[in-house]
């Protein structure tokens, strides 16, 4: 057997792992494992200029590919900067793993140089986190990691690492498992058959139905699935945010997305359906508007992998806990067997109402008639250019609900935000870690100046390892989402919402080796997104000045139904 | 409603840090908590009394199933079961009033366990009304010091709650 230290047992494990990238920074606790992985070849790291930009990176690597991210930070700030990251992952059930260093055992509880309790701070925004006892336990414990962090309901894993834990003289023999069994975690593997059986009648015998696609079809690999079951049926659909691609926006079947600053027609469509099947969507605050006003007449089949997740919010009638994908599968089993078929005046009658819903908003705004761009023709033209085929990595802000509005998402992991925490500083090192898995495919960071100031030191993170990635800054010289609210409910007092003294992007961008490109007229926008997607081996930042009085529509309206909502700053349901 | 939940944990050092943390962090309320090892060194059994809605509680009981070191728990409240508790408390037991404190504690079938000339501590084991009622008997006023260990949970009958 082989006798490695536990360093050398840190970047082994990961190296059996297959794992090919990890993001992170170096500093005391973690010294002996960054000389450990100076030493091989076979896994890359990225360094990058603050630890946050490191999670985000591997989340969004993880959003794309399905496979966990991994992190590496020292102790103390090291870790408190990742913090917001692995929070960023928790919120949106997104697998990864983190190494944090840590003071050597013998200093814990000490108040030690760089000294934080990691296990205590990580604690309430990780799905597990292990603490190094003794250096043979690595490899198991990182195996546990990876295993815990991708199965069921994914999530971070937190494992803290004290720094004689990876002493490089003192060597174990090292064997890394090749699977995990643990009693006390154990993952439903499929639904309960019953309520699988429960669900296709109800589903049969709706004559309003809705079906919502969430972040968990696209996590539990169940879109085509998804897509197969509304097809079959013929039943109208709504994907979450973060469940976009997850259906495909060109399908005519597809209604936009529910919620705060959802379609009307997704919105209204549910508000008076019978029946809506959830299919790894969580029913949060931001898509339910005041729970006990939602859907009145509906009833409700929730898939998720979570029991914890149903009937948290929403009372579901028939609940069903398992992985979307198989159950769905059986779903479609018990349809394509079945003489029962909906009934077809009913559900003509509900499609012709919806599509009069359609003709009420259908997504319109109001071009300027001062020449200013709008956020919304931004968004077309990126559509437009990128034929629908980038994976867009957005901020969080107004321009996250604009492309999220305006790019119709055909695939699943195309579209990749922080729905859940809404970390502005997302969008960019997200960007990244795609564009680094994904050297071929375009893409492309949607951010606003405000979110983008978050993490830009990252620009050179991306000289360094030649990240092209694309910026489109939509500027408004404003904290826009703050002012929106500030305009609708504190008479447009807009405290501290207004950036002064933005920088120079161009300069700025100049200043790390960059290309920057200034937009201010709509006959500019197009020719320089065209340039930008041109130059595929240049990091490229669209400065793009819009209309700084534009709000997002439509907009539920605060402690009411679904159905209540403004479509523009003077016009309500 | 009142809610006794019985919990087998992993015996490793932060599983307990996670179920406290858990009721904070979610805002659930404890109202009682008390946790050993159990004969299998590997298991601690912790038993908490909560209150809520049946969807809190619902929640809680998921929430809880959902920590990784949380092995098998069970809503004792479900169905029959035993509860117990233990109180340690100090009385005031002077003059005419000491027999008086005698005869309560004999009455509640506690024990007296440690004496002095003016003070009795003694031993009672029950459920929580049993506790509070013999604390109403005596009086507050003669109490000078309690401690409670919280209260634990079996089922009746044949259920058990093991691996
Ligand atoms: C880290 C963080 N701090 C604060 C907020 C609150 N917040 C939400 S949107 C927003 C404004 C974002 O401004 P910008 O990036 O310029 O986008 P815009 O809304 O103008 O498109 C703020 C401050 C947040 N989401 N994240
Ligand atoms: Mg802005």
């Amino acid at each position: 057997m082989e006798m490695l230290s536990g360093a050398e047992m840190v970047i082994r494990s990961l190296q059996d792992q297959k794992i090919e990238y990890i993001y992170g920074y170096p500093g005391g606790s973690v010294l002996h494992i960054y000389d450990a992985l100076a030493q091989q070849e076979q896994i890359k790291h990225i360094l990058v200029r603050h630890e946050q930009a490191a999670t985000h990176m591997a989340d969004a690597y993880a959003r794309a590919s399905g496979k966990p991210g991994v992190v590496l930070v020292t102790s103390g700030p090291g870790a408190t900067n990742a913090v917001t990251g692995i929070a960023t992952a928790f919120m949106d059930s997104i697998p990864m793993v983190v190494l944090c260093g840590q003071v050597p055992s013998t200093l814990i509880g000490e108040d030690a140089f760089q000294e934080t309790d990691m296990m205590g701070v990580s604690r309430p925004v990780v799905k597990h986190n292990f603490a190094v006892k003794h250096p043979s336990e690595i490899p198991g414990l990182i195996k546990k990691a990876f295993y815990i962090a991708s199965s069921g309901r994914p999530g971070p894993v937190v494992i803290d690492i004290p720094k004689d834990m990876t002493t490089p003289t003192d060597k174990f023999e090292y064997h890394y498992p090749e699977s995990v069994s643990m009693r006390s975690y154990s993952p439903a593997t499929r639904g309960h058959s019953g309520q699988i059986k429960k669900a296709v009648e109800l589903l049969l015998s709706a004559r309003r139905p809705m079906i919502i696609v969430g972040g968990g079809t696209i996590g539990g690999r169940a879109s085509a699935e998804a897509t197969e079951l509304a097809r079959t049926l013929n039943y109208p659909v709504t994907t979450t945010l973060m469940g976009l691609g997850g259906f495909p926006a060109s399908d005519p079947l597809w209604l936009g997305w529910p919620g705060m600053h959802g379609t009307y027609e997704a919105n209204t469509a549910l508000h008076n359906s019978d029946l809506i099947l959830s299919i790894g969507a969580r029913f949060d605050d931001r898509v339910t508007n005041a729970t006990e006003k939602f859907c009145p007449t509906a009833k409700i089949i929730h898939i998720d992998i979570d029991p914890s997740s149903i009937s948290k919010t929403i009372a579901a009638d028939v609940p069903i806990v398992g992985p979307a994908k198989s159950v769905l599968i059986e779903m479609l089993a018990l349809l394509a067997k079945t003489d029962r078929v909906p009934d077809a005046e009913a559900l003509s009658e509900w499609w012709s109402q919806i599509d009069q819903w359609r003709q009420r908003h259908g997504g319109r705004y109001e071009l300027n008639d001062n020449g200013l761009l709008k956020p919304q023709q931004v968004i077309e033209a990126l559509y437009k250019v990128t034929k629908g085929d980038a994976y867009i990595c957005s901020d969080v802000g107004q321009h996250q609900m604009f492309a999220a509005q305006y790019y119709k998402f055909d695939k699943p992991n195309r579209w990749i935000n922080s729905g859940g925490l809404g970390t502005m500083g997302f969008g960019f090192p997200a960007a990244m870690g795609v564009k680094l898995h994904y050297p071929d495919a375009e893409v492309v960071c949607v951010t606003g100046e405000g979110s983008f100031q978050m993490n830009l030191q990252e620009f050179s993170t991306c000289s360094q390892y030649d990240i092209p990635v694309k910026i489109v800054c939509l500027n408004n010289q404003s904290l826009g989402m703050v002012r929106q609210w500030q305009d609708m409910n504190y008479d447009s007092r807009h405290s501290q919402s207004y950036v002064k003294s933005l920088p120079d992007f161009h300069k700025l961008t100049d200043a790390y080796g960059h290309k920057a490109i200034t937009v201010k007229t709509e006959a500019e926008l197009i020719p320089a997104l065209e340039e930008a997607f041109a130059l595929k081996d240049e990091l490229v930042f669209l400065d793009i000045h819009i209309d700084p009085t534009e709000h997002v529509y439509p907009m539920l309206v605060p402690k009411a139904s679904m159905r209540d909502m403004w479509l523009s700053k003077t016009e309500r349901t | 409603m009142r809610h006794i939940i019985a919990v087998l944990l992993e015996n490793e050092a932060g599983a307990l840090s996670r179920v406290v943390g858990l009721f904070s962090q979610r805002n659930f309320n404890i109202e009682t908590l008390t946790v050993a090892p159990t004969e299998d060194p590997t298991l601690s059994r912790l038993t908490v009394t909560t209150s809520g809605s049946d969807r809190v509680i619902e929640q809680i009981t998921k929430q809880l199933n959902k920590l990784i070191e949380v092995v098998k728990l069970v809503d004792l409240t479900e169905g029959e079961h035993i509860e117990r508790e233990m109180m340690l408390i100090k009385l005031k037991a002077t003059g005419q009033h000491r027999d008086e404190v005698k005869r309560t504690v004999d009455i509640f079938r506690g024990q007296i366990v440690d004496v002095t000339s003016s003070i009795y501590t003694v031993q009672l084991i029950g459920d929580q009304g049993k506790l509070d009622a013999f604390i109403n008997a005596i009086g507050e006023a003669y109490v000078l010091e309690t401690v409670r260990t919280g209260v634990s949970g079996i089922a009746r009958g044949d259920k058990v709650l093991s691996l």
